[in-house]
């Protein structure tokens, strides 16, 4: 009973790691209905950006972890919406109209770009990042207690936090209507007088943001981190967003938490060689019987 | 802000771009016309490049030092790199490269899984390979003449850990868990035949899981249900390093053992603490051998620490050198293979001699401990023989 307890607790934290990364993923989806497939770069120079500033934090002696913490992220969060901006000035705003395959591509080899710019200036080792918070939640006795440490809820708690706000803002804010005009019809909008590319561009810089606060808090959990990390976060947090509906940011988080729990409990009940094949029949089965995921709503094809 | 730029303009600026593109491509260390080359391949990019960048600077160092003594029959030696990423695909396509330029022989691969294909294509061009880190059966066992390696075997180094197992763990309960990679698996499946062959003993559990995985927790809990308390991993740094961090984060106490897929002097950076007591198979450190002190001092001055298979390559490559110093330069790898099967070289890492397959005649696996060296450094250290 224990063990399937933190089974479930196990399948909620990676599916919150993984919502909180396809976040992200699905607004620049919503807005542009363009994969950004830089964005899971942009999550692995995050974590490195976060490493930095938490090790510039104890050099300055800033002893108290959340205060480390909150400056590590606002100041991560400022430069990684930089690299946002520039992804999206460099990727695709010299590519905008020119069919759906050529920013597609370029987003790939930005993806490229970043990932070996990181390699060759920071180098293919680990690198690890110190554990602020080593605390940890019991709930139990003995060797049959269920557990959760602190980060893990700070990300599920993130996870939440940062999907309520993007909602509140795509459905409540002057910037939020600006932006569902867009993706309804960019021209029309543009006629009446929204500045389609800055819109497009203040979107990416919230999509960086999103990435930059899932980088930092997710390499705290894991306390290591590579170069190499964005590719498979990337991927997983694409097929949450998928899962969920692309485009939804109540679908991204769903999606992830379905994932995870997934693939937490098929590893930890049936067997963790097969628990890909298994998360990802289910995917398949899901876009059988709902193609545009589960909270998804059916568009119709802009081509 | 917005700038505008006439198309031509736009087509100069590019023009300009791609040429000083061209241009910098073209100032990469380029060999002399008359150099002799070897061709290092490995993972150069990737998740694994940390050991391509081992071989790599093994190798050139290696060159550097031939180099000062007048080259290999006045000839100075230049190192091509080719990066295969690990990836099987990629290791054949530039195997072939290599052999398009014209390398003498090659050092490397590094993964099994990248070894063994692009040894295919060395042997259909009857060209000499000495791997510095593939340690799978099959890398020898396919019977190409023209394969060398360096290091040891998984089937030895298994049976190593296995025999410590058995012998000074005795566990109650254990869990043999692998990458589902040709290195991986092929260790965790040696060490498992040799402990129900020799020993009788036989794991509760035993599973892959995922390259590129970051979070193992649901196998660590089904683990601590099944009251596991020795584990033995068959794989790489990066997962191997997360398994032994969540594991303690869990309270799961079991000892870890794993083989040289950890080795890299940065593990500690992935597990924390709970690196104290990981236990792992590895030649012994070559840092260690007396031979090596001077080529060791030198890696050390040039601000590199010669860790891992650094010096493994840089044997490889010895090997190399002498071959061709003997048979004139020649690039045909039967002959080359005849001479290195003939003699023993006098290495980096003490004298080795090859068999027939083209194992070493005597492998040093040994079994290490990462220990504490003081609050907060973790280092490895060998703790039997």
């Amino acid at each position: 009973m224990e063990i399937l307890g933190q089974q479930l607790i196990n399948g909620l934290i990676l599916g919150s790691v993984y919502g909180l990364i396809a976040i992200g993923y699905t607004m620049v989806y919503g807005i542009i209905g363009m994969i950004n497939f830089a964005h899971g770069e942009v999550y692995m120079i995050s974590a490195y950006l976060g490493a930095i500033f938490l090790a510039l934090a104890a050099f300055f002696g800033v002893n108290s972890a959340p205060v480390a913490l909150v400056a590590a992220l606002v100041l991560t969060v400022a430069i990684i919406a930089v690299y946002g901006f520039a992804v999206e000035r460099t990727a695709y705003r010299p590519l905008r109209g020119s069919g759906r395959l050529a920013p597609l591509i370029s987003a790939i080899g930005m993806s490229l770009v970043l990932q070996n710019y990181v390699q060759l200036s920071q180098g293919a080792r680990d690198k690890s990042v110190a554990n602020l918070f080593g605390g940890v939640v019991r709930f139990g006795q003995g060797m049959g207690a269920v557990q959760v440490t602190h980060i893990q809820l700070i990300i599920m708690g993130a996870t939440l936090v940062s999907m309520a706000g993007l909602t509140w803002i795509v459905q409540k804010t002057s910037l939020g209507r600006a932006c569902r005009a867009t993706e309804q019809d960019p021209t029309m909008a543009a006629l009446l007088g929204i500045h389609t590319d800055r819109v497009i561009s203040i979107v990416f810089v919230l999509g960086s943001a999103l990435a930059g606060v899932a980088g930092v808090l997710i390499s705290l959990n894991f306390g290591s981190f590579n170069f190499f990390i964005g590719f498979v976060a990337g991927i997983k947090a694409f097929t949450a967003a998928v899962l969920g509906g692309i485009g939804s940011l109540p679908g991204a988080m769903l999606g992830g938490l379905i994932l995870g729990l997934s693939e937490s409990l098929f590893a930890g009940l049936v067997n963790s060689d097969y628990k890909d094949v298994f998360a990802f029949s289910l995917l398949v089965l899901v876009l059988i019987f709902r193609p545009t995921g589960l909270l998804g709503k059916p568009s119709l094809e802009k081509i | 802000m917005n700038l505008y730029f006439s198309p031509k303009a736009r087509r100069a600026a590019l023009t300009g771009f791609m040429a000083g593109a061209l241009l910098l491509s073209g100032c990469e260390k380029k060999p002399p016309t008359d150099a002799l080359l070897i061709g290092l391949g490995g993972p150069i990019t990737g998740p694994n490049a940390k050991f391509g960048e081992q071989l790599l600077k093994g190798a050139r160092m290696a060159a550097e030092v031939v180099n000062e003594q007048g080259g290999i029959n006045g000839k100075q030696v230049f190192v091509v790199p080719a990066d295969d990423a690990c990836e099987a695909k990629q290791a054949r396509s530039v195997a072939n490269r290599l052999v398009n330029e014209g390398v003498a022989a090659v050092i490397g691969h590094f993964c099994s899984s990248s070894t063994i294909p692009a040894s295919e294509v060395y042997a259909e061009r009857n060209l000499l390979m000495i791997t510095p880190g593939s340690t799978n059966p099959q890398v020898t066992d396919k019977g190409f003449p023209t394969v060398f390696r360096t290091c040891g075997r998984d089937d030895q180094q298994g049976s190593v850990a296995a025999d410590y197992i058995a012998a000074v763990l005795k566990p109650k309960a254990l869990a043999v868990i692998h990458d589902k990679d040709t290195y991986g698996q092929g260790l965790a499946d040696a060490m498992r035949a040799r402990l129900k062959q020799k020993h009788h003993m036989q794991e509760i559990l035993y599973e892959g899981i995922t390259r590129g995985d970051k979070d193992f927790n649901s196998l660590i809990t089904k683990m601590k249900g099944l009251k596991v308390d020795v584990i033995f991993f068959g794989g790489v740094a990066t997962e191997g390093g997360l398994l032994v961090r969540q594991a303690a984060e869990q309270g799961l106490k079991a000892r870890f053992v794993s083989g040289d897929g950890i080795i890299t002097e940065n593990f500690p950076a992935i597990t924390g603490p709970a690196v104290k007591g990981v236990l792992m198979t590895f030649g012994q450190d070559p840092r260690l051998i007396p031979q090596a002190a001077a080529v060791v001092d030198r890696f050390r001055k040039s601000g590199y620490d010669p860790e891992a298979y650094t010096l493994y390559s840089y044997a490889s490559a010895q090997v190399i050198f002498e071959a061709l110093k003997n048979t004139g330069n020649t690039h045909d790898g039967k002959v080359l293979a005849a001479y290195i099967r003939a003699h023993t070289f006098d290495t980096v890492m003490g004298p080795k001699a090859f068999d027939a397959k083209g194992d070493l005649k005597q492998s040093d696996y040994v079994m290490f401990e990462w220990v504490e060296t003081e609050p907060g450094k973790y280092a490895y250290q060998q703790i039997s023989r």
